[in-house]
């Protein structure tokens, strides 16, 4: 019960995982919204952390931009995505005045508010607490996983496109989690190829095979390859629930995929 | 508790109090209560105000005023999103400027975690050299030089794991210990956000003042709501915006040449945008495969693809660019 009590606002999280990646604009917060979606449907409980301070995207993912925060006895009230509160987010999206107004913070500040969410948020019980990320290797990462490391994550999920330019700072964010101590749950290659609505034929717009390639270089578990697919970014764009909607689509069959695979790491833990 | 003011202030709701310190309250880095006055207990920054920090401005803001003399212009490449496409453009704005053999152009990239101007440029693997007058870039041709932290990194796996300060002083150092030259154009790229690497290049750069900054995008509403992000960032620290490029606008299949949107404009793009901040819009560049591609082998995809809309498009926006450097602002009636 000791342990219990140390681990605070985090004592009823059972898994928490990492979405990384060296570079921008990859998916990290796509990746981690469909993850928090598709493990809801197979009834779990899931929580997002935002620490992208600049750019947080998961409020309009979800389409919860205009809710606030609360405060209650323990701690700050996350953000309920549905009634049934099987998806609570914190972001600090929900912290700003007027939506477009710039975060304009040094290290130290971005610091002090990620240790307030690790430590500050009555999630409750949760299955899983997803954590997004900015890219890079800098002060939220390392606040983010000196903050976390008591609690032990279940590792890092690394989101890469195809070309080299992206996967050479995924290297790095590889580097990254060795150095910290990081279990690497494996690279996912997202926008990988797209299917032409009009004629069916697969063009690599961002290349192809870079990811795959990247995680049998460095040793680790490939999670698989997420297409292109247009109405992905145009059920983020609404925040609609992609995983309920489109279960047919090029996209859906790799985000269950490695919804499964983190599963099945999970399960052996859990008891 | 790190934020004082709030925790008292907090009943009900998690307010935008979190966000904004009271000015008033703050004495402010330059001050010599920096780090001393009642506000600054419990403030996070505490330790750096009071010790780090020295009062009044870094001296190296004269010193890189001075090394800035030999340079006409300064752009900025800006994004509040990742992965728009910042350092293609930066590489391709470089290349482009550098067509005209007596114009001496510079790269200089502060994305100290990501660096990817190395391997956009083909300069992977290089090194940098010390001279007696500082460093020296490396050129990739006579009137072409670059900097960047890719190249004092041993391996491809090396990450960066440094906090602001580290990188800050990197950017100082970049800034007034490199060997630039005579240079018309210095073009730096940046990483995604707005924290230490923007804050740092507008100050160190502030007393010399910046031509201003090109802002990229792309048209989605994800990637435009933290562009607007960086928008106010620029008015905040009153950096000019020459425009903004909306990048991988629309994406045309090479087999039936029809056209798709894979990152739809679902709130009216750049356009919109750009209309509602009221600044200019530089163009629309569409999303062409051949431009990853020549950016992954480090070759220009002007000499690639000479004829491509991609690369008309972007012939355009460098032009705007040029005229505004030349036409809209001469450098003399500029003001810090
Ligand atoms: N597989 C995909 N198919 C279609 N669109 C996608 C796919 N993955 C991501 N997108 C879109 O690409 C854009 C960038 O994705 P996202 O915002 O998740 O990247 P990120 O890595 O979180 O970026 P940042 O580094 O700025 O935080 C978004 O508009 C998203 O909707
Ligand atoms: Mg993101
Ligand atoms: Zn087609």
């Amino acid at each position: 019960m000791e342990a219990e009590a140390e681990r605070g606002n985090l004592a009823g999280v059972q898994h928490i995982i990492l979405v990384l990646s060296g570079k921008g604009g990859v998916g990290k917060s796509t990746i981690s919204t469909e993850l928090a979606l598709a493990l809801r449907h197979t009834g779990k409980k899931v929580g997002i952390l935002d620490v992208d301070l600049c750019g947080p995207s998961i409020p309009r993912m979800l389409n919860v931009q205009e809710r606030d925060v609360h405060q209650c006895d323990s701690g700050w009230v996350p953000v309920f995505v549905d009634q049934d509160k099987t998806i609570s987010l914190m972001s600090i999206g929900f912290l700003l005045e007027k939506p477009d107004d710039a975060v304009v913070w040094r290290g130290p500040k971005k610091n002090a508010l990620i240790k307030r969410f690790v430590s500050d948020v009555a999630w409750g019980e949760l299955d899983f607490l997803i954590v997004d990320t900015p890219p890079g290797t800098s002060d939220e990462h390392i606040a983010t996983v000196e903050s976390l490391r008591p609690y032990q994550p279940l590792g890092a999920v690394l989101v890469t496109t195809p070309q080299a330019v992206s996967v050479g700072d995924v290297r790095r964010e590889l580097t990254f989690c060795k150095k910290t101590g990081l279990r690497v749950i494996g690279i996912v290659e997202n926008m990988s190829g797209f299917v032409c609505p009009h004629c069916s034929e697969c063009s690599n717009v961002f290349s192809k095979g870079g990811g795959q390639e990247l995680a049998q270089h460095a040793g680790v578990p490939f999670l698989g390859c997420v297409p292109l697919d247009p109405q992905l970014t145009q059920s983020l764009e609404g925040g609609r629930d992609f995983i309920q909607e489109f279960p047919k689509s090029s996209a859906f069959p790799a985000l269950v995929g490695i919804t499964q695979h983190i599963l099945s790491m999970a399960s052996p833990r859990s008891s | 508790m790190f934020f004082p003011a709030v925790a008292s202030a907090m009943a009900e709701r998690v307010g935008p109090a979190l966000v904004d310190v009271p000015p008033h309250e703050c004495p402010g880095t330059g001050s010599d209560q920096a780090g001393k006055a009642a506000a600054c207990q419990g403030c996070p920054n505490q330790g750096l105000c009071s010790s780090a920090q020295p009062a009044g401005p870094d001296p190296a803001i004269e010193e890189i005023k001075e090394k800035m003399k030999t340079v006409k212009h300064k752009i900025l490449v800006l994004s509040g999103k990742g992965g728009v496409g910042k350092s293609t453009f930066s590489a391709h704005l470089a290349h482009g400027l550098a067509e005209d053999e007596n114009k001496q152009v510079a790269v200089l990239d502060i994305d100290i975690c990501g660096p990817s101007i190395p391997k956009i440029m083909g300069l992977e693997g290089e090194q940098v050299h010390q001279s007696g007058s500082g460093w020296s870039p490396v050129y990739v041709e006579e009137n072409l030089g670059v900097m960047s932290v890719g190249f004092l990194l041993s391996s491809p796996d090396d990450a960066v794991i440094w906090r602001g300060p580290k990188k800050n002083g990197m950017i100082k150092q970049f800034l007034r210990d490199v060997d630039w030259g005579e240079i018309d154009y210095l073009i730096v790229d940046t990483p995604p956000g707005t924290s230490d690497e923007h804050l740092s290049i507008v100050q160190y750069l502030g007393a010399t003042c910046i031509d201003g900054a090109v802002i990229i995008t792309t048209p989605q509403e994800v990637a435009l709501q933290d562009v607007r992000k960086e928008i106010n960032f620029c008015r905040k620290v009153k950096l000019p915006v020459i425009g903004v490029v909306e990048n991988m606008s629309g994406f045309v299949c090479p087999k039936c040449k029809k056209e798709s949107q894979i990152f739809p404009p679902t709130t009216g793009g750049a356009e919109m945008m750009c209309l509602t901040l009221n600044v200019p819009l530089l163009g629309k560049v569409p999303l062409d495969p051949q431009i990853g591609k020549s950016c992954d082998t480090g070759q220009s995809f002007f000499s690639e693809i000479p004829n491509s809309p991609a690369t008309l498009s972007y012939r355009d926006i460098i032009q705007r660019i040029q005229n505004y450097c030349s036409h809209d602002r001469p450098q003399e009636e500029r003001k810090p």
